[in-house]
């Protein structure tokens, strides 16, 4: 792999950045792998790049039906955070988020992750109540958290409606610090560029159509571009999880449905945190380009088509209208959809199956971007073990018929 | 925006609907008699379809009835609409 550096540019700029080694190979698929992981999102990649590095698996290929990071990876609004409620989810994000702050240096690739704090705004007593509860769950988890009054929010949000005449005025907040934001796409190709220079095959435009099985153990998979085999299978297909599952004859405890977001046209920096607002209902950043980057409620209908309603936008914008008026005349550039996979209790589905060498890391519904790094990294410790790891455990199947569920329907939100 | 045929009240804004999930599940009928599986399946595991789903929409900001439909995962294509307790049409795809 050739290393990226201030120097590295230097001397390509002689050539006019013409020379520069592709990020990844194009190879076409072995008969066999040691390891077959389907889906060439974040997930995906990561676990590919920490099978390779941290348990030395050789051969291992990743298959993507499209192109690397076009799925929820490369359509979702980077919000990184670990202020989740429960225990189990606390450790799982807190996990994560400690991998976020050294990856760029892990990855030699610049994934643009920057910690500028995630607010959760309150708009009543009640709602500040159900923050205060989160804020001590945190700390009591070693996660950092702090509470912020009136005075303090107005340096954080100088353009915001603050005053007390909004239509719901806002009476309080909490922050994560160190949540932040990344480049999407950066982390897909971050991971696949470090993954193929440890010999993993990534194999794109090539869909699994069907998953062999024999005798309750997978066997390989079946593809547009032949037969795979394999004794080791890791799917890692967000809102596709419960239909290759079926193939194996396993149903998925989880709905898919669309997730939208949008960006507005380019403005100067005006904001430089990550707010989300539970109450109007809307979260909105800032990206380095300068686009605001807004989303909100998932459609409530069952879609695999990529494509939500068109009040579900509206809706998000009159959010962000009652919070920042001052961006009334700002112009939406796009706006598009996921399919995300959202499961009872809003956390994800990882580990075991019934069948024999098939895994899965699926179930993160509108909130797995955040997980890349840490799902990645334990799930590839999961399959080389063949044993969930215990920051995985809690998170496995039986958990819906056990009934300990882990509930995180308030802290998933909608990012 | 959805339109949406409500078979009381005729063609309406999906704004004006509640969406109801999956159709036909039926509670077991004795809960102490069946096992955790079971139970899960009931409670959690949805048929997640993809292509044509039965499932409850419901007119909440109408005449509040609830109803069944038919509709496409892929493409969002209402199929059909039908009453409550009356069986999915057969036929369609
Ligand atoms: C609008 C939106 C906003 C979001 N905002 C946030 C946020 O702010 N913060 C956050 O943490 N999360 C957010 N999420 C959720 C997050 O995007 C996902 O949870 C995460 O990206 C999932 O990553 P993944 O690698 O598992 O899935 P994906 O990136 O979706 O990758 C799965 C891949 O599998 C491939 N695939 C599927 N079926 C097959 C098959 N049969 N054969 C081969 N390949 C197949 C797909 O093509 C796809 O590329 C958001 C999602 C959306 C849609
Ligand atoms: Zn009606």
């Amino acid at each position: 792999m050739q290393k990226y550096s201030f120097f590295k540019l230097l001397q390509h700029s002689l050539s006019h950045h013409k020379n520069w080694q592709a990020a990844w190979r194009n190879p076409a698929p072995a008969r066999e792998y040691d390891i077959v992981i389907v889906g060439g999102g974040g997930h995906g990649l990561a676990a590919a790049y920490y099978l390779a590095k941290k348990h030395g698996v050789k051969r291992i290929a990743v298959i993507e039906k499209g192109w690397l990071g076009g799925g929820n990876t490369g359509r979702n609004t980077t919000v990184i955070r670990s202020n989740y409620l429960r225990d189990d989810s606390a450790r799982l994000y807190e996990h994560s988020l400690q991998l976020w702050e050294g990856l760029s240096q892990e990855l030699n690739y610049n994934v643009m992750f920057s910690q500028r704090g995630l607010l959760n705004l309150a708009h009543s007593h009640h709602e500040m109540s159900t923050l205060l509860q989160r804020h001590y769950a945190m700390i009591e988890n070693g996660i950092e958290s702090e509470i912020l009054n009136m005075q303090q929010l107005k340096k954080w949000l100088p353009n915001a409606n603050l005053t007390s005449s909004a239509r719901y005025p806002i009476t309080g907040a909490i922050v994560q610090r160190r949540g932040g934001t990344a480049r999407h796409d950066a982390v897909a190709w971050g991971y696949a560029r470090g993954a193929d220079a440890l010999g993993v095959d990534i194999i794109q435009q090539c869909e699994v159509q069907d998953l062999i099985v024999t005798n309750n153990a997978i066997k390989g998979v079946e593809t547009t571009k032949g037969t795979i085999k394999a004794d080791k299978v890791l799917l890692c297909a967000a809102g596709h999880s419960g239909h290759l599952t079926k193939m194996a004859g396993l149903e998925l405890p989880m709905v898919s449905v669309p997730l939208q977001a949008m960006v507005s046209e380019p403005m100067k920096p005006c904001m430089n945190t990550i707010i989300n607002d539970s109450t109007v209902h809307a979260y909105i950043s800032q990206s380095d380009k300068g686009e605001l980057v807004i989303g909100a409620s998932n459609d409530p209908y069952l879609s695999y088509s990529q494509r939500g309603s068109w009040q579900v936008n509206e809706e998000t914008l009159q959010a962000i209208l009652e919070l920042y008026p001052v961006f009334s005349r700002v112009k939406m550039m796009r706006h598009w959809a996921g399919i995300v996979d959202i499961t009872p209790d809003r956390s994800p589905l990882m580990g075991l199956t019934d069948v024999k060498g098939l895994y899965l890391d699926g179930g993160w519904g509108t909130g797995g971007f955040k997980a890349t790094p840490g799902a990645g990294d334990l799930m590839a410790d999961t399959v080389a073990n063949d044993k969930a790891h215990p920051l995985v455990k809690p998170f496995g199947l039986d958990r819906f018929t056990s009934g300990r569920l882990v509930d995180e329907g308030a802290a998933s939100g909608v990012h | 925006m959805l339109l949406i045929n409500c078979p009381f009240c005729g063609a309406r804004e999906e704004h004006e609907f509640h969406y109801g999930g999956q159709a036909h599940i039926t509670r077991p009928a004795d809960p102490e008699q069946v096992d955790d599986k079971a139970w899960a399946d009931y409670l959690y595991y949805r048929k997640n379809t993809l292509g044509l789903q039965a499932e409850r929409w419901q007119h909440s900001f109408g005449c509040g009835q609830w109803f069944n439909a038919l509709r496409c995962s892929q493409t969002h294509q209402f199929k059909a609409v039908y009453k409550m307790g009356d069986d999915a049409p057969e036929g369609l795809s």
